[in-house]
């Protein structure tokens, strides 16, 4: 009775335990779905937060390229030194080793610190050397990690350093192609997903959350061989004659490309630390100048397109003044009665302004407009100017007669390089372009052919032996230009010891293919004229460059050194 | 039947996550490999810039090599367009 009344007792007890660990199990799967299903997401989130970070993930700006692929701006890869603040203050020990190695002092390190404590990213020390980065990562400080930035070398340096321009330490253009064409060399950074360690050091990545793109490639017009040449015979040319400052450009006549764009004073992009902006500043495109004599073959363009005057028209610039309203102007003699040829050989004041006052001076503005003056070539060069040329119906007679010889008017050099590579290529106005061309674009008709035939043929004589260009001449090429003297303006009027010495010009003269201008910014010895300073430059440099470009020579040479080809393998 | 499929998908959720965390791992080593590369690639790029600065080549070619660009009656100029005597 009692092993029977016992033997219930237990069962009941052994149902309640039962029944309790049930219920506890029960509690237990309802509590793990909850944790699974309910506030799963919550907890995902809160988890990854403890162990993972996300971090930045930089790639590569493009490579700027000159014509031929060589690299004129490379980025390699660099370390930046970062921190997490909270993590790297808890252990303050660290701190001055640390601040030794990234050349601070203890303080100046702990007050950044400091000052971010709530963030999560300070940068300590930005583009820092490969062995300093590894010296910082062999001190293990907690919270302290490496970014991979890139940084910008320039190979040509200060060569092609306005046309090239240059960035900042964030990887964006500043000046320059580096500036126009930012938005097609940036990358753009992706992000990344890191496991931290307890210290909350990355060790893994575990995931891209998205892709870095790396930057485009930009293949400009641009000749490095050129370019030197240019940049070297622009130094020496500045330097000799004591100029302010210089610019040269030259263009392929036929598609408009800049092969070659230089500027005096330089500056070195890759160490720009204690430089002026003013050196930064592309003169080519930025700077106003007036063009002085180079205007005149487009007011003679403009004589013979009215019909009323030929090559061969004569006109009396007896004395060598002419009076127009009250203003008189001068010629450096008095050439008597000149052709219209001869006006540009001997660059006559008198004779261009005795053009175009006998015509409507709508004709001269018009020729002007549509040769490029006073709107921007479209070369996208920041901070390209587009010049100044009034509206004829506010034209007095003196200032009809002053824009005929190019005073009163203001052209950027790129411009005027543009209206001579009209004349080159047979009245084509092309467009400017900085990137390389694979084919002739598009042009626009803006004078008969013949004009610019003959405009040529006054050109090729004003380089001749009677012109005021003959130090331009290019041996074994017949070239053309007109040179230029123009006294500098200055806020009191026209200055009477500052010249800015021109020298516009192209060759070859059968089929032309480079057009070049020079411009020294008032050159301080005694040889200021553009014939003296600038002609030079033209000369050495399209003898280069016709050389490197495999132009074949059009000047007459001596009989013996005139082969056909087959006899060629016989001479050698 | 069901319960048989959904362990089949599990364990294949599984296998592949773990190999997809292989091959990001395998995709890290090959993506700093290229990295290491392009460095050492701008580095030579710089090098090269540097060697065949133009003043430098002119300078040697004009000191050390003697070179210099020959004279005018010193070039002889082939023309393909006239026929040989």
């Amino acid at each position: 009775m009692t092993s029977r009344r016992t033997s219930g007792t237990v069962r009941r007890r052994a149902n309640v335990v039962l029944g309790a660990l049930y219920i506890g199990l029960a509690l237990l799967a309802a509590r793990a779905a909850y944790l699974q299903v309910v506030s799963a997401d919550y907890l995902q989130i809160q988890g990854q937060a403890r162990h993972t970070r996300v971090v930045k993930d930089n790639s590569h700006r493009g490579m700027v390229l000159d014509r031929n692929g060589v690299p004129l701006a490379i980025s390699t890869p660099v370390d930046s030194v970062w921190a997490h603040p909270p993590t790297t203050l808890q252990e303050q020990k660290y701190i001055p080793a640390l601040a030794r190695l990234l050349e601070m002092t203890p303080r100046e390190l702990s007050q950044t610190l400091k000052r971010s404590s709530d963030r999560e990213f300070v940068y300590l020390k930005r583009h820092v050397p490969p062995n300093l980065a590894t010296h910082v990562m062999a001190l293990k400080a907690p919270g302290v990690a490496l970014l991979r930035e890139y940084r910008r070398y320039y190979p040509a340096g200060p060569v092609a350093g306005h046309v090239v321009g240059f960035t900042n330490v964030d990887d964006l253009g500043q000046e320059g192609l580096e500036l126009a064409y930012d938005a097609w060399l940036r990358a753009i950074p992706g992000t990344k997903r890191v496991l931290k360690d307890l210290q909350g050091n990355a060790v893994e990545v575990v995931e891209s959350i998205r892709l870095p793109v790396a930057g485009r490639d930009l293949v400009t017009s641009l000749d490095r061989r050129v370019q030197y040449l240019a940049y070297r015979e622009l130094k020496s040319a500045v330097q000799k004659s004591g100029a302010r400052a210089g610019s040269a450009v030259v263009l392929d006549v036929q598609t408009g490309e800049v092969l070659a764009l230089v500027n005096e004073p330089d500056f070195n992009p890759n160490n720009r630390a204690n430089l002026r902006s003013d050196t930064f500043r592309d003169r080519a495109v930025t700077d106003l100048y007036e063009p002085g004599s180079t205007l005149k073959p487009f007011t003679v363009a403009m004589a013979l397109e009215s019909g009323k005057y030929a090559t061969d028209t004569l006109i009396d610039t007896t004395p060598g003044t002419f009076q127009v309203g009250g203003k008189t102007i001068r010629d450096t003699h008095n050439y008597g009665v000149l052709s219209v040829a001869h006006v540009i050989e001997k660059s006559s004041n008198v004779g261009a302004s005795k053009i175009a006052l006998s015509l409507p001076r709508e004709r001269l503005w018009s020729m002007l407009r549509r040769v490029g003056f006073a709107e921007s070539t479209g070369s996208r060069l920041p901070g390209e100017v587009a010049g100044l040329l009034n509206p004829p119906s506010t034209w007095v007679p003196i200032e009809q007669a002053t824009i005929s010889y190019g005073y009163g008017v203001s052209v950027t050099l790129l411009q005027l390089a543009r209206a001579y590579a009209v004349l080159a290529n047979g009245g084509e106005l092309p467009p400017i372009n900085l990137l390389r061309q694979d084919q002739v674009p598009e042009r626009t008709r803006v004078m008969a052919p013949g004009i610019a035939h003959k405009i040529r043929r006054m050109l090729e004589l004003a380089v001749g032996t009677d012109g005021t260009g003959t130090a331009a001449k290019v041996p074994d090429y017949r070239v053309a230009g007109k040179t230029g003297t123009v006294h500098k303006l200055t806020p009191s009027g026209y200055s009477a010891d500052e010249y800015v010495a021109w020298f516009a010009g192209f060759a070859p003269m059968e089929h032309p293919r480079l057009a070049m201008v020079v411009l020294i910014d008032h050159p301080s010895g005694d040889r200021y004229f553009g014939g003296q300073v600038a002609a030079p430059v033209f000369s050495q440099v399209m003898a280069g460059a016709l050389r490197l470009l495999d132009v074949a020579p059009d000047a007459p040479r001596p009989a013996t050194t005139v082969v056909a080809a087959k006899e060629a393998k016989d001479v050698r | 039947m069901l319960a048989s499929a959904v362990l089949v998908v599990a364990m294949l959720v599984v296998a592949l996550r773990h190999e997809s965390r292989l091959l990001f791992a395998q995709l890290q080593t090959l993506r700093s490999e290229r990295d290491a590369l392009n460095t050492e690639w701008g580095q030579l790029l710089l090098e090269e810039g540097t060697w065949s600065e133009h003043r430098r080549i002119e300078q040697m070619a004009r000191t050390r090599l003697d070179m210099h660009i020959p004279g005018r009656d010193r070039i002889i100029v082939l023309d393909g367009t006239r026929p040989a005597p």
